[in-house]
């Protein structure tokens, strides 16, 4: 790919045509060298201004429908809105088949709005570099929000929730387990709590429990930010306005604070390292793959072969600058 | 009903002729596969004998015709009364079109109508909804108000025939102008006969023209059935449908312990309502597939009948006879059918017919030889029904009741199928009835199984289907020489968008809104909604109009990925 | 291979914005209630207007044999009939996903 057809779709892209910025984000997922490309021109950009939103949960507790109601609210308020829908499914042997998106397809022509589904069976060791890099992008193209969908599970999905300034928890009655997984400080801390499917019977007694957690301060919220605990039920459209003035709550409280800047400080610290630790362990895996230990016999030799390996690819670095 | 020492016997014959009849046989001849298995995967034996059907009590199993358990057919002298109703499922274009093919079908003999919608109205979307655009008029009729129902009918008497109408979300408007309609006529409530499927289940489970969420779609159709056994003495409000979750690539077994589980489910619902089990069960009806594995299915609709009895005699306490009975109509399979040598279709509609009729359907849709094409032509359409016409009047098999029972092998898999469909329906019960574990996707995903299992099976030439996967010709010949209907869709469309502009200029806007309003409101305070659905559709309220107030209450469904 | 499941229903405007924004390699359709014709013409239109001319579309359902020339006609890249097999409908997936690749890099 030449450069000036990386510039074309950057250009393109900026004036919100979809395609381009469709192709833009498969550099991220696909091509390193080109990613670096566009990611240093993305990150001359200092100012950050997309309000990130992590939603985490487990499969079917209903994220997807709750992000679908949301987009319409924020649609109203002119709001610009990327979603980047990180789906866990991937039951194919040799791919990946994803199915978050067909709870949003309602928005799909929306000129505001831009959906883009990522698999994590896809991009192994590349998911944090990827949706990362895509918030970046995002954020570089003039969105406002930024809508991240994540089970929440394994490091990559860690790191990118790190990366939101606002983690809203999409929970549903009946999961004890959940909660006290929760309050094992397993599962990622939210800013917001949203009990989902809240018109099922059992929801009032998971309300209470969530409600004492939260009271007694077994739950401490992120940066001295208390914790809110909502109600919903997306399928039903109850709910969801409390949960658009909560999450714009959280944000006003982050920029009193001065939070705001200093997530975008740190996420794009972190992609820095992400970006580093892609090529690295691409080249590792790839090298590993080839390693013959018959061929080279005793663990000293191995290591050797793949430090050398590994030496020469750091040494390509320079070819990115 | 055997004597002890005569099995005895038998079982030593039977040895005997393993190890030297049959064995000289498989000398001489192979056996053409390793596995012999019916469709669903059954396996089976070379012959069954009375040894296999030894510990079939037969007053327990069969009893007699019209005398639970009803295996052998809900009536005694079944055919040798009645003849089934033969019901061609019909419908196409426009409402005129649809109206001079019904007059068509009742001129050549049929006996019962049976309307098909085109998609927009089978989910609910008005004619000239922007969804609607290139489907209006494509596989059914186009009916967005009372007056496309009234041209439909236009000419046919309402009181002396029934109509099947295959619709489910939209089952309470569509109910609504068909009833509208026979009051026009002048027809009254008591003399008002038909079905309307309005099984929600089934939509979540394999058909997919499901609009509201679970919950709420099965509250409509309870609401539609409590309505019509209030008023609609002679109204089967509900058929509960097998045929789609068959046609969806589910097993025999599938199919049936599927249907009887969504079955209970109303049940309980209706009860759950304050109705009395004998008050209702009786309107209760079933729709079942006859495919193509001749004996399976005969097997399969009668163990429905013995299950279906017991259940509601055991489990639901259900004291009329009429409330035992399982009456369902059959459709043969679609699914069966090929593109390929279309012609042989007609072969293989001959066949699943004839295996409805060993299994005592009460009435029957034929498909057409051009179905893998489009909906039927006059041409295709007429050949059905007289296969139906040649069963009946030709062959003699209507003469005798149930005339396969005793035949050890139809016995044996009568009650292998009932077995395995036990098992579901167990499965099914413990996780809280087909509501929840429809809610779950299990039944879904048990069809998914089966269907990608089946088609693997062909590609593995496992299964053989004749034009497909063995004696295979490449010409387009024969597929050239089908004759097939001729629709202008663009100019249906048109038409129908056209006469909506008109009525929703000429009616009385208010009161449609009013009416509207207090659907709505009914809607939200969880009242019955057919009362107020029909005098919304009095007032010529839209069918699109209708449905847009109950998804504003009720929300909309959107299925998660099944795989 | 990924797949992006956008669920049953969706608008031929709804299907090429999807295609867009997931910048997909292939795009497969299946219609089943005789709306083919008109349904494809208005895919392939939105496609070509959105400036799309490099992404294969094929489709899968009861078309009748009539019809097939003028669909393709319309630049569709194929049709499967009832009775194909997943091998060969996955097989052509493969092969054409790969092309447009090559062709990119060219």
């Amino acid at each position: 790919m030449n450069n000036e057809y990386l510039y074309e779709l950057i250009e393109k892209a900026k004036r919100n045509d979809k395609g381009s910025i469709g192709k833009l984000l498969t550099i991220l997922e696909s091509s390193p060298p080109e990613a670096f490309k566009l990611l240093d021109i993305v990150l001359r950009e200092t100012k950050s201004k997309a309000h990130v939103i992590g939603f985490t949960g487990i499969p079917g507790s209903g994220k997807s429908t709750l992000i679908s109601k949301l987009l319409s609210f924020y649609k109203k308020e002119n709001c610009k809105i990327a979603v980047i829908a990180i789906d866990p499914t991937s039951p194919l042997s040799r791919g990946a088949f994803l199915g978050d998106r067909i709870r949003m397809q309602e928005h799909s022509l929306a000129p505001n709005v831009f959906i883009r589904s990522v698999s994590t069976r896809g991009l192994k060791g590349g998911l944090s570099f990827a949706g990362v890099a895509m918030i970046e992008v995002f954020d570089y193209l003039g969105y406002d929000k930024v809508f991240i969908e994540t089970v929440g599970i394994g490091q990559a999905e860690t790191d990118i929730m790190n990366s939101a300034h606002t983690i809203i928890v999409v929970t549903m009655p009946g999961i004890g387990d959940e909660i006290q997984a929760l309050k094992a400080g397993v599962m990622e801390i939210g800013d917001i709590y949203v009990l989902n499917k809240s018109d099922k019977e059992e929801s009032q007694k998971t309300f209470e429990y969530l409600n004492f957690v939260i009271e007694s301060n077994e739950l401490v919220g992120r940066l001295g930010w208390r914790p809110k605990l909502l109600k919903t039920s997306a399928l039903m459209n109850y709910g969801i306005e409390d949960v658009m003035n909560a999450i714009e709550e959280h944000l006003q409280y982050i920029i009193e604070h001065r939070y705001f800047d200093s997530k975008a400080y740190l996420r794009r610290k972190l992609l820095v390292k992400l970006f580093i630790e892609k090529l690295l362990i691409d080249k590792l895996e790839l090298e590993f793959e080839r390693l013959n230990i018959e061929e080279t016999p005793g663990l000293r030799n191995q290591l050797n072969v793949l430090r050398e390996k590994i030496a020469s690819s750091l040494k390509e670095l320079e070819l990115y600058i | 009903m055997f004597n002890e020492e005569a099995l005895e016997e038998l079982e030593d014959k039977i040895r005997k002729w393993e190890k030297s009849t049959v064995v000289k046989s498989l000398e001489r001849f192979r056996e053409r596969m390793e596995k012999f298995t019916t469709l669903s995967g059954i396996t089976i034996k070379n012959v069954y004998t009375p040894l296999d059907v030894r510990d079939i009590d037969y007053f327990d199993k069969l009893g007699l015709p019209g005398e639970y358990p009803f295996t052998r057919g809900i009536h005694a002298t079944m055919y040798r009364g009645r003849l089934w109703t033969m019901r061609m499922f019909s419908g196409y274009g426009s409402p005129e079109d649809t109206n001079k093919r019904l007059k068509y079908l009742i001129a050549h003999g049929e006996t019962g109508l049976s309307l098909a919608f085109d998609y927009p109205t089978l989910i609910g979307l008005d004619a000239d909804d922007p969804q609607a655009c290139g489907e209006v008029g494509v596989c059914g009729v186009s009916v967005s108000s009372l007056k496309d129902m009234e041209i439909i009918y236009n000419g046919i008497d309402m009181s002396s025939i029934t109509t099947n109408m295959t619709i489910n979300p939209p089952a309470p408007v569509l109910l609504s102008m068909y009833v509208a309609t026979a009051e026009k006529q002048g027809v009254t409530y008591e003399r008002i006969g038909g079905t309307t499927q309005n099984d929600p289940l089934k939509e979540f489970i394999a058909q997919k023209s499901y609009v509201f969420p679970p919950e709420p779609a099965v509250k409509i159709s309870m609401d539609v059935i409590e309505w019509s056994i209030k008023n609609l003495p002679l109204w089967n409000p509900i058929s509960i449908s097998g045929y789609h979750i068959r046609e969806a690539g589910a097993t025999a077994v599938q199919e049936l312990a599927f249907t009887i589980a969504d079955g209970i489910e109303y049940v309980r619902q209706l009860i759950l309502r304050g109705l009395n089990v004998d008050e209702f069960a009786h309107r209760l009806s079933f729709f079942f597939d006859a495919h193509i594995n001749f004996f399976e299915e005969i097997a399969k609709f009668r163990a429905a009948r013995r299950m279906w009895a017991k259940i509601m005699k055991e489990w639901f306490n259900a004291e009329k006879e009429r409330s035992l009975w399982l009456r369902f109509h059959t459709q043969t399979a679609g699914v069966s059918l090929t593109a390929q040598q279309p012609f042989n279709n007609i072969v293989r509609t001959t066949i699943e017919a004839l295996a409805a009729v060993l299994g005592g359907t009460q009435s029957l849709h034929t498909n057409s030889l051009d179905e893998p094409f489009r909906v039927p032509s006059e041409f295709g359409a007429k050949i059905a029904l007289r296969t139906q016409q040649i069963i009946a009047y030709e062959t003699g098999v209507a003469d005798v009741v149930d005339p396969l029972a005793g035949s050890y092998y139809i016995e044996w898999l009568t009650d292998e199928i009932e077995e395995q469909a036990w098992k579901y329906i167990d499965r099914i019960e413990k996780m809280g009835g087909m509501l929840e574990a429809v809610k779950k996707g299990y039944p879904q995903r048990e069809v998914t199984e089966a269907s990608y299992r089946f088609q693997k099976e062909v590609e593995e030439r496992k299964k053989f289907i004749v034009g497909v996967n063995i004696y295979v010709e490449g010409g387009e010949e024969e597929i050239r020489n089908v004759p097939l209907l001729d629709i202008n869709q663009e100019e249906i469309e048109r038409r129908q968008v056209e006469r909506l502009r008109k009525l929703r200029m000429e009616r009385n806007n208010e009161a449609v809104q009013s009416a509207l309003n207090k659907l709505s409101k009914a809607a939200s305070r969880n009242e019955n909604i057919m009362p107020y659905v029909l005098d919304a559709v009095k007032s010529y309220a839209t069918l699109g109009e209708i449905m847009n107030v109950l998804k504003e209450v009720y929300g909309i469904w959107v299925e998660p990925p099944i795989y | 291979m990924e797949v992006i499941y956008t669920g049953v229903r969706q608008t031929p405007e709804q299907v090429v914005e999807t295609a867009i924004q997931e910048d997909v390699d292939v795009i497969g359709v299946s219609i089943l209630s005789g709306a083919h014709i008109t349904l494809m013409k208005r895919l392939m239109e939105n496609l070509r207007a959105k400036g799309v001319h490099d992404i294969p579309v094929f489709l899968g359902g009861t078309i009748p044999l009539p019809d097939i020339s003028e669909i393709e006609g319309m630049g569709i890249d194929r049709v499967f009939l009832p009775g194909t097999s997943l091998q060969e409908i996955v097989k052509y997936v493969y092969d054409a996903a790969l092309n447009k690749r090559k062709k990119k890099h060219e």
